[in-house]
């Protein structure tokens, strides 16, 4: 599988179709076959979720603007 | 009338009571409604304050204006407190204002009142409006002070769940200049185009602690209610203490009762969902693996079900084992059978009985043998009889005469074949001509392609060559 339609997914769809696919597999209805490939997705979906709370930093800005009262920069902000 | 009474000049007088005035009423609060209170384009303002039988003419310089914490209305009931002078130009006194609030909470929020009604009837607060927010957004921008408790207990509270990109935008939050800015920090977000250098929020807060109903008039301010209903990138208010209630809040699309509340609401908390993840991650190998037992479980079942090899092997080789164990007794008891019948067939078996069969078999050949030469003879006979009879029939000379004919048919086949054939013709002087293949040369052309040729005659071969016509001298051109 080359093409992943999971990337494409949010977080919070990914973990729902991961959710979906813990249910359908508790319940032990589907193939052998059914049970690999929804396995091998939830494994994908897991790391999809990982990958984005992995990506949790921090960054505050502080707009500044021109004279018109535009957006033009950002610079760091300590509002500690 | 004495004309012992002083006289004034106008200017005097004017004077005169102008510093009267200022002495008597050198600060006073004077209540009233605001009537026809105007800023000029100097930033002062002027206008008039009455009640139901007079007027007090009203003056408010900017510096004091720029203070005000609300938007002063025609009708509006207030409490203006200042000092009262005289106009020595026109003949009038006024009142030059130092403070101007409301007078009382309720005339403030009669005047929000009667605006939210009027914002809602143009429909800005529709649940329809209501944009849903992002569940988990990448950037947030903030319009909000970037100093005090409110930005940090934001920033702090979206640390401690889930880090973000966060844009300040930096605005008053109170005073004259706020309501402007807090709308247009507002618009400038939702005018930055994804993909620019700065990021485009996909969450705005708009947020400022809390105060009194005078400090958080500008989040009141129509300007900035329009500009939250406005807002393409869902919104949330956090104005105030939760008890606060502003304008804005009706047009956010969604209102947090503080600061705090409104980064909680913005962002999941990161660990929850991690240890959300880690739980379903665990639910998923729990059930393929249990998938597996279950079906192994079964398979096993299936293969307990199935009769044991060795089982089957067993049963047969015991039915081997029974049957050999039988055989020799069975071969036995039929041969004791067997032996007891042939016993009891000699026991029966006697001389006598065979000579009396012979006996009888030797009478009746004989007796046959003599019906048997009479029985032969006569169909000899009469097949004698028919023999003479046929050979009698049979004639000779009919079949000499049909060789003879046959005999001179062909002496004259053999005389024609000699006329026809080509030994006579050649004996006529004719000749065969044949290639040295042996092919028979039937024209010129043919014979001129060939060197040697064999001439057959009558009595016998002769090989003869041609000789290739003499070819033209060519003559040279030169």
């Amino acid at each position: 599988m080359t093409t992943d339609p999971a990337t494409e997914l949010s977080f919070e769809e990914a973990l729902k179709r991961l959710e979906e696919i813990v249910r359908a597999l508790e319940t032990g209805e589907r193939s052998l076959d059914e049970s690999i490939n929804l396995y091998e997705e939830g494994q994908r979906l897991k790391s999809l979720c990982e990958a984005r709370l992995a990506d949790a930093r921090q960054r505050i800005e502080l707009i500044q603007q021109n004279a018109a009262g535009e957006p033009v920069a950002t610079r760091p902000l300590d509002a500690q | 009338m004495s004309e012992n009474t002083p006289e004034y000049s106008v200017s005097e007088i004017a004077g005169a009571v102008k510093r009267t005035v200022e002495a008597a009423f050198g600060q006073v609060r004077v209540r009233g409604e605001l009537s026809q209170f105007r800023r000029q384009t100097s930033g002062h303002w002027y206008g008039r304050l009455k009640d139901e039988r007079a007027v007090l003419e009203l003056a408010m310089w900017k510096g004091v204006a720029a203070g005000l914490s609300f938007r002063p209305e025609d009708g509006m009931e207030v409490i203006a407190t200042g000092r009262l002078t005289t106009y020595p130009g026109g003949s009038r006194y006024q009142l030059i204002i130092d403070r101007l609030e409301p007078a009382g909470v309720g005339a403030l929020l009669a005047q929000i009142e009667a605006r939210r009604l009027k914002l809602q009837a143009e429909g800005l607060f529709d649940p329809a409006r209501k944009k849903p927010l992002p569940w988990l957004p990448g950037v947030i921008g903030v319009v909000t002070s970037p100093t005090g408790a409110v930005i940090r207990d934001i920033l702090h509270r979206l640390g401690d769940r889930f880090p973000r990109h966060v844009l300040v935008w930096p605005v008053a939050v109170q005073g004259e200049a706020s309501a402007g800015q807090v709308a247009a920090a507002i618009a400038g977000f939702n005018a930055i185009a994804p993909g620019g250098p700065i990021a485009r929020p996909d969450l705005i807060i708009v947020a400022r602690g809390g105060g009194s109903i005078e400090d958080l008039a500008a989040f009141n301010e129509e300007i900035v209610v329009r500009a939250a209903a406005a807002s393409r990138i869902p919104l949330i208010s956090a104005v105030g203490h939760e008890t606060d209630t502003t304008l804005i809040d009706y047009a956010a699309d969604w209102r947090a009762p503080t600061p705090t509340a409104a980064a909680e609401r913005a962002v999941p908390v990161r660990a929850e969902l991690a240890a959300n993840l880690a739980m379903l991650h665990g639910r998923l190998d729990a059930a393929i693996v249990r998938g597996w037992k279950l079906r192994r479980e079964r398979g096993l079942a299936l293969a307990r079900r199935l009769p044991q090899p060795r089982n089957l092997i067993g049963l047969a080789g015991q039915r081997v084992d029974d049957l050999s164990e039988r055989l020799p007794t069975a071969l036995s008891a039929r041969l004791a059978r067997v032996d007891l019948r042939v016993t009891n067939a000699a026991g029966r078996l006697r001389p006598a009985l065979l000579q009396a069969r012979l006996d009888r078999s030797v009478e009746r050949l004989a007796g046959s043998a003599a019906r048997l030469a009479p029985a032969l003879a006569r169909p000899l006979n009469s097949d004698a009889q028919k023999l003479a009879r046929t050979g009698a029939a049979l004639r000779p000379f009919l079949i000499e005469q049909r060789l003879a004919s046959a005999a001179g048919r062909l002496e004259q086949a053999g005389r024609m074949l000699d006329t026809l054939g080509p030994r006579q013709v050649l004996a006529r002087g004719y000749a065969i001509v044949t290639g040295p293949d042996g092919h028979v040369i039937a024209s010129a052309t043919a014979a001129a392609a060939q060197a040697r040729l064999t001439i057959r005659f009558g009595d016998g071969e002769t090989p003869v060559y041609t000789s290739p016509p003499a070819k033209p001298v060519q003559g040279s051109l030169f």
